[in-house]
């Protein structure tokens, strides 16, 4: 029966494309962590308003760096310099601001140039010296850490530097990463008794969630930007390119250098992102920010089902794989779990990724 | 055919270093006729279809392609004079798609709203059109080329190239690595792309796939053209003599 056989293959056959979806496994990851924490956790408030902003604002942080290594990793390199750089980016800001009085504004700017510059370098020195990136990267992972202490301390004697808050009052960069928005809303919900208010201290009678913390905005136009270009755009087909064979891609006259250099610019730009947003936060930059935040990136975009050797991933599937972390690192908080066992978790859902990516890759090029 | 060549190469040398790699190559190639380059490892195939593609400059040497003598400085060039080449290995990305392979490089766009978007409904329908016509039945446009055997990967890549107006198509290799069922529907593409009037030079160390399809022959034997002959004016064993430099050019030439 021909026909039989034939739909047999077809529903096989749309079953196996479902599969090579890269985004799949990060999916049922995330379904399976709210399950859990919905069953175990639901009395904590862990899934109250208040609760949901705390993971949420945790899942922004890893998705903001995420989606930066996402494109880079699809595009065939690494970049391991990115804690560095969020921890050498704060500095900057507060340096040039309190230290040096300039206007946050330019701070800002000034530590978005610089950082994109060096991710301009660390690209331009990959694509010539023809080096695996993940050594290149790694050199400035050290320089730039020993730069930002170095930095702090000549400038301040410290390697924590306060004040940011005073100085950005009234600047009109600082709360695109500083502030929040719909708190009119917020509010709003709060006088209709929807969302709780805060019942004593100096906050009493204001809303315990007062809006959107920009770090949130971020991620999410972040998500957009990158899943788009990925997909959507003729340079996201280079990049996928570049990552899945650069040589066969220089052949057919893709600028394969000029994407990847661009992509590290990128990865630098989001770790400003980061730092910047920490920075406004908190009013004070620390010269031993973000440390280990290049390998959270890293195990994000990978549970996200991206593969290591480039050419094949998903931003959603990293911004997933970012939920997963953010979720499970505030969920154990919330059920009283040694926080110390959210690594052996991390260790072990990034071995279980690879291997699934391994065995997914083989299925796609079809290598026995 | 007419009696102009499309593409003339005279004396072609090439040195690297104190290394003569080719030692006075020429070849003519006309427009709808497959022109077979045989030789062993070593004889200086490669370095010379790097010639024709642009990749390698020649040391000494004239290249002519319509009669005009034109130079030929980097690949951008050979592709810009109708010159493209299909690499055994390095044609096309497996993990991607069929329908982003076969666009890479040359994208469809259009227009949403202010940003610049691949237009992939029409890149997939032609895509499906031009499939059909070479003969591979894609399930799916977006299928990765990693699903398609060898064979296939050489059509769709052929393909590719004479769709974006090859006039001359080098084949690199292109029946290596395949098994005598796949061998034989490149081969059928190969005389598919010849009747559209595309001049084919078919690059091989193997003789009996080069007389399947080949209109004419070209032995190189260390780094030095052994001579031309037509199909028919030589047979299998002449021709793997000639390869293994038993013989010599006299006896070839009419």
């Amino acid at each position: 029966m021909p026909t039989i056989e034939k739909k047999i293959s077809l529903i096989r056959s749309k079953f196996s494309v479902a599969l090579l979806r890269p985004d799949l496994g990060a999916i049922v990851g995330v379904v399976l962590v709210f399950l859990f924490f919905f069953l175990v956790a639901r009395d904590t408030g862990m899934f109250s308003l208040e609760g949901s902003m705390n993971w949420g604002i945790v899942s922004s942080q890893f998705i903001i760096i995420a989606v930066g290594a996402c494109l880079l990793m699809i595009a065939g390199e690494f970049d391991l310099s990115v804690g560095s750089m969020i921890g050498f980016a704060g500095i900057i800001i507060a340096v040039t601001s309190v230290v040096w009085g300039w206007p946050v504004w330019l701070s800002i700017i000034s530590a978005f140039v610089v950082s994109m510059a060096i991710g301009a370098l660390i690209g331009y020195i990959t694509v010539k010296t023809n080096l695996p990136s993940f050594i290149v990267s790694l050199a400035f992972l050290y320089i730039l850490r020993g730069m930002t202490i170095f930095i702090a301390i000549i400038s301040t004697k410290k390697t924590i530097i306060g004040g940011v808050t005073e100085v950005a009052e009234n600047d009109w960069l600082a709360p695109f990463f500083g502030g929040k928005i719909f708190t009119g809303a917020f509010d709003w919900l709060a006088e209709q008794g929807i969302i709780q208010t805060f019942v004593a201290g100096t906050k009493a009678g204001q809303p315990v969630v007062s809006g959107i913390p920009m770090m949130m905005v971020w991620a999410i136009v972040l998500i957009i930007f990158a899943h788009l270009l990925l997909t959507k755009t003729r340079f996201g087909n280079w990049i996928y390119a570049a990552g899945g064979d650069a040589q066969a891609a220089r052949h057919i006259g893709v600028p394969v250098n000029r994407v990847k250099i661009l992509m590290f610019v990128f990865t630098a730009f989001c770790a400003t992102v980061f730092a910047t947003t920490q920075v406004i936060e908190f009013g004070s930059a620390s010269a031993d920010r973000g440390i280990l935040k290049e390998f959270e990136a890293i195990i994000s975009v990978v549970i996200g089902g991206a593969l290591l050797t480039g050419g094949y991933g998903s931003v959603i599937g990293a911004a997933l794989g970012a939920v997963i972390f953010g979720v499970v690192q505030q969920g154990l908080f919330f059920i009283g779990v040694e926080s110390s066992l959210f690594r052996v978790f991390l260790g072990v859902l990034l071995l279980l990724a690879v291997i699934l990516n391994t065995h997914v890759r083989k299925l796609i090029t079809g290598a026995k | 055919m007419s009696d102009l060549p499309l593409m003339e190469l005279k004396d072609i040398h090439k040195s690297f270093g104190n290394v003569d790699a080719l030692k006075g190559v020429s070849i003519s190639i006309n427009a709808g006729e497959c022109h077979c380059l045989l030789g062993d490892n070593g004889a200086g195939k490669s370095t010379f279809i790097k010639i024709m593609s642009g990749v390698h400059q020649p040391t000494s040497g004239q290249i002519n392609i319509n009669g005009k003598e034109t130079e030929i400085n980097n690949p951008r060039d050979a592709i810009d004079a109708g010159i493209a080449t299909v690499y055994q290995d390095l044609a096309l990305i497996p993990l991607m798609s069929v329908s982003r392979n076969f666009w890479l490089g040359r994208e469809l766009t259009k227009k949403v709203g202010p940003i610049t978007v691949m237009d992939f409904e029409k890149c997939n329908s032609i895509l499906m059109t031009e499939m059909d016509k070479i003969g591979i039945q894609l399930r799916d446009p977006t299928q990765s080329i990693g699903t398609l055997s060898g064979g296939e990967r050489q059509t769709v890549a052929i393909a590719r190239a004479v769709f974006f107006g090859a006039k001359i198509l080098i084949l690199d290799e292109p029946t290596s690595a395949l098994g005598v069922y796949q061998t034989s529907n490149v081969l059928k593409t190969i005389e598919r792309v010849r009747e559209k009037g595309v001049a084919v030079v078919f690059i091989s160390h193997n003789v009996s796939h080069a007389l399947a399809v080949g209109d004419k022959f070209t032995v190189l034997s260390r780094g030095e053209t052994l001579g031309t002959a037509k199909s028919g004016e030589i047979d299998f064993q002449e021709l793997q003599a000639m390869m293994s430099g038993h013989k010599e050019l006299s006896e070839l030439k009419k």
